[in-house]
């Protein structure tokens, strides 16, 4: 199995399971248009690797690792449909195609340089939320200013938007993307790094997210909440 | 409320200030706190209370008079920072730094502590004498906060006044440390941060020789590190070395954090903040009855479909209750009135006739045209204000208000907008960005205000049908989404999302809805009855001096042949520019009969009503309009809209003229 193969398996099994909750084989078949048997075949390959938790005749569901592969293929997926779109102003129906082919040979440093060129964006044109880079950094200022960030580590817990978790949920902030003016802007209203927040509601049609902060609760525009992300089990304030 | 009896050592007997002509009191904090609320109680003026955060869009005043002093309190709009620089928070901080007002009352929402000594922290670097008020006192105890008043006061070395501002608990206690403050000058303490950034401040105010631009060293020290830059302008000419210091400085910090200076300044200050929290504060039960019932009306009030329906009946209900509540009163005043004297506003007889003439028509109109719409309007809005049914209006409005590339807080001047354009256009300040801000006042000109309510209902739903009325209501509707959409895609600048508090709900307190109701409407009285009075008489007069003919012979290209109206309309339209429902006035004053239909056709009064809902806002909007963005951008408004009426008025013409 090439890696080009492995990514796009990872890819669609995500896809299946936010939806689904667990990703069944024909499922796979039908996103990936290939045989039936072929899927079982890869993912007893990609259970043995560790990406998938595999149980036949039911389906598969995807490793911490095999999270982490996917949702970094995904990123690189939907930076590049924003750069096909915006930059060199390609047909918004094609860039899904030509994205698909690109990510698979993105280095780390190209990720980087993209998602600084197009200011961090929180959206890709269809809409889909773009994950935040898994350097370990609180902001992007130090990339947008054209720095070298203060660490280049990266995270040893997933980082997931505010607007990805369910009503009733808490969390605690680990990072805020955009420039200053957001951050600052979320940071006065005690959106610090390391707060704990719980998300009491989301709008429908993507509106608002209402977030409990500090004993207060804001309405904060989808937008904005887009550029907030958490861990679900992070350490305690300093 | 225990008030400041159990700690007797901190401030009695309270020493009296020596009699000057003024002492200065200004009150800061949060938004949606309660100053409006204090302020209220100290002075006894009638400051506009909501349950919304940015209602005091301009700062008020009023005389605090106590034990035979005589103190001018500022209220000072409601801000969460005073780091970026909002025109609400330049306000704030100019005023603080540069007038030097006696104490500083800083009003805190004790059930939200740690957001509102974030502010604390920023305003004690100001280094003005301080008084804290620790304000809804109960809605903390209700949340099972419990907070050691006397420990945060010796914390921050500064009197410490718990208060209950809307039921007047702790108001004496307040005067009472405000009066000693003014004496004893309690300058909070220094709470110093974490060590890498207060070691930078100590050594760039080491650098300063004072403090910059009549800011003390330690907030230059502050907002030369945070890179603020009118701070930074003004160092560089008085000390070059502090600014260059503080830039190496601020580049140091930001490598460490890797993130700019003025976010690691709010999170320290946060961290402060925190500890304080954490030593004063403490939560006993797990508070959840009163919680649970803000929880439980947002489970109906925000809820995907139900939200809607109960959003829909409450604006329709606040529509539909003006008129039927307001055709009743309006229904008795004239019968009242008319038993007084008999309303003619026939233009005959001697000048004293027709100056007494004009003058009944103008109060007879003023009274049972005006008021009997404007109250029970403003009733059921400070209902939903009070209450806090508002800021739900903007969740749930704000994904239709992105089409216009406005945001849910802008949903609150249009609301606002139907009573009156002027302080619906002040109000357009709680949105942040200027093209959101304009392009907000913009489309509340356009909103139906009483005064265009009353013209399309005394015109159109009387003398054609309620239908026609409607539809010109739903046309006005339609135009402001049209115009929104356009306006947003050709005005420069950029558009931001909302941010914004949902406060808890409470019941509204019937003092404050009624206050509300009648501070509004006195407010209008005061400029309605004059202008209609004197308005009524220089048309009555003017027309009996044969004035008026030249006006209308020159508007009549506009209002005979594009409009088709008949030529004495041209000056009815001038008289409205001073307010929309005098057309009504002048038309009946005019053509000597108020029974409108006798006189034009159904198109003409349908016309008449369209032309009268889209020319021009009054002259009190256009100096609204001025001074809050600019002549050019005000006049610019109403010539948009004045073109826009006379060619929409000319189609409806044509149209309706080919089946009607």
């Amino acid at each position: 199995m090439t890696s080009e193969q492995l990514e796009e398996y990872l890819e669609s099994i995500l896809d299946i399971e936010t939806m689904d909750g667990i990703a069944k084989t024909s499922a796979i078949a039908k996103c990936l248009k290939v045989a039936p048997a072929s899927v079982t075949e890869a993912l007893q390959v990609l259970s043995e690797k560790g990406f998938v938790h595999y149980e036949p005749y039911k389906g598969a569901t995807l490793t911490d690792l095999g999270r982490e592969m996917a949702q970094k293929v995904k990123r690189r997926h939907r930076l590049l449909e924003v750069f096909l779109t915006d930059v060199l102003h390609i047909n918004r129906e094609n860039v899904h195609d030509e994205a698909c082919k690109m990510e698979h040979t993105l280095s780390d440093e190209t990720e980087c340089a993209l998602c600084k060129l197009l200011k961090a964006p929180a959206r890709c044109p269809h809409g889909s939320l773009i994950e935040a880079c898994n350097r370990q950094v609180e902001s992007c200022s130090a990339c947008l200013a054209g720095k070298e960030p203060s660490s280049s580590c990266s995270r040893d817990e997933p980082l997931i938007p505010v607007t990805s978790l369910a009503p009733g949920q808490k969390a605690t902030i680990a990072f805020i993307r955009g420039d200053n003016s957001v951050v600052q802007r979320l940071t006065d209203l005690g959106l610090t790094i390391r707060t704990e927040i719980q998300l009491i509601r989301k709008a429908p049609m993507l509106g608002p997210v209402e977030i409990g902060v500090r004993k207060t609760k804001l309405a904060i525009d989808h937008t904005i909440a887009d550029h907030i992300f958490v861990t679900s089990c992070g350490e305690k304030a300093r | 409320m225990s008030g400041c009896r159990d700690c007797k050592g901190c401030m009695s007997p309270v020493p009296l200030p020596e009699p000057k002509d003024e002492y200065v009191v200004a009150l800061a904090g949060n938004a949606n706190v309660g100053k409006s609320a204090t302020f209220n109680q100290l002075t006894g003026v009638d400051q506009d209370i909501g349950n919304w955060p940015g209602k005091t869009v301009e700062r008020a005043e009023g005389i605090l008079q106590y034990r035979g002093q005589r103190i001018r309190v500022i209220d000072l709009p409601g801000i969460y920072s005073i780091t970026a620089l909002s025109t609400e928070e330049q306000i704030s901080r100019e005023f603080i730094a540069h007038d030097h007002p006696d104490v500083v009352v800083n009003v805190l929402d004790a059930s939200a502590l740690e957001r509102n000594l974030f502010f604390t922290l920023q305003l004690s670097e100001l280094e003005s004498p301080m008084v804290l008020a620790l304000n809804q006192m109960d809605l903390a105890a209700k949340k099972g906060i419990v907070i050691d008043i006397r420990k945060l006061s010796d914390l921050l070395g500064i009197p410490v006044i718990p208060t209950v501002a809307i039921q007047g608990k702790g108001i004496t206690d307040l005067s009472d440390a405000i009066l000693s403050a003014i004496v004893t000058r309690p300058r909070p303490h220094t709470l110093p941060y974490g060590k890498e950034v207060e070691d930078r401040i100590r050594k760039i105010m080491g650098l300063l020789p004072g403090g910059v631009a009549g800011y003390p060293p330690r907030w230059t020290a502050i907002k030369l590190l945070e890179a603020d830059s009118d701070t930074v302008w003004e160092a560089k000419k008085l000390a070059p070395d502090a600014a260059s210091a503080a830039e190496t400085f601020r580049q140091e910090l930001e490598r460490m954090h890797g993130e700019p200076a003025a976010t690691i300044l709010s999170g320290e200050r946060y961290h402060v903040a925190e500890q304080l929290v954490s030593e004063v504060m403490e939560i006993r039960t797990p508070g959840d009855h009163e919680i649970s019932l803000t929880e439980r009306i947002d489970r109906l009030a925000l809820h995907p479909v139900i939200g809607y329906i109960l959003l829909i009946l409450t604006i329709g209900g606040l529509l539909v209750w003006t008129f039927i509540v307001g055709a009743w009163i309006s229904e008795v005043l004239t019968a009242f009135l008319s038993g007084i004297a008999p309303l003619q506003p026939l233009v005959k007889g001697s000048v004293t006739d027709v100056i007494f003439n004009g003058a009944w028509t103008g109060f007879v109109a003023a009274l049972t045209l005006i008021l009997p719409y404007v109250i029970p309007f403003y009733l059921f809005l400070a209902l939903i204000e009070d209450s806090g049914f508002l800021t739900r209006f903007s969740l749930m409005l704000d994904r239709g208000m992105h089409k216009m590339g406005l945001h849910g807080k802008a949903i609150i001047p249009l609301v606002l907008g139907f009573g009156c354009t002027v302080p619906a256009c002040l109000s357009c300040r709680i949105i942040e960005s200027p093209k959101q801000k304009f392009l907000a006042a913009f489309l509340v000109t356009l909103v139906p205000c009483s005064a265009r309510t009353i013209v399309i209902l005394g015109v159109v739903a009387l003398f054609v049908n309620i239908w026609w009325a409607m539809a010109l209501y739903l046309f006005d509707f339609l135009l402001i989404v049209i115009l929104g959409r356009l306006a947003f895609r050709l005005l420069p600048g950029e558009s931001v999302g909302m941010i914004m508090e949902m406060p808890e709900y409470h019941v509204p307190s019937a003092p404050i809805v009624l206050g509300q109701t009648w501070q509004r409407t006195k407010s209008l009285i005061w400029i309605v009855l004059p202008a209609y009075i004197i308005g009524s008489i220089a048309i009555t007069a003017a027309y009996a001096a044969g004035f008026l003919e030249p006006i209308n012979t020159v508007l009549s290209p506009i209002t005979v042949i594009l409009l088709g109206l008949p030529a004495l309309t041209g000056v009815v339209f001038v008289f409205g520019f001073i307010r929309k429902e005098m057309t009504i006035l002048a038309l009946a004053a005019l053509f000597g009969t108020t029974i409108f239909s006798t006189v034009l056709t159904p198109v003409q009064l349908i016309v008449f009503g369209l032309v009268a809902m889209l020319y021009a806002p009054c002259i009190s909007t256009l100096l609204a309009l001025a001074k809050e963005f600019s002549w050019k951008q005000a006049l610019a408004i109403a010539a948009l809209e004045t073109g826009l009426a006379i060619a929409l008025g000319a189609i409806a013409f044509r149209l309706l003229g080919l089946f009607m």
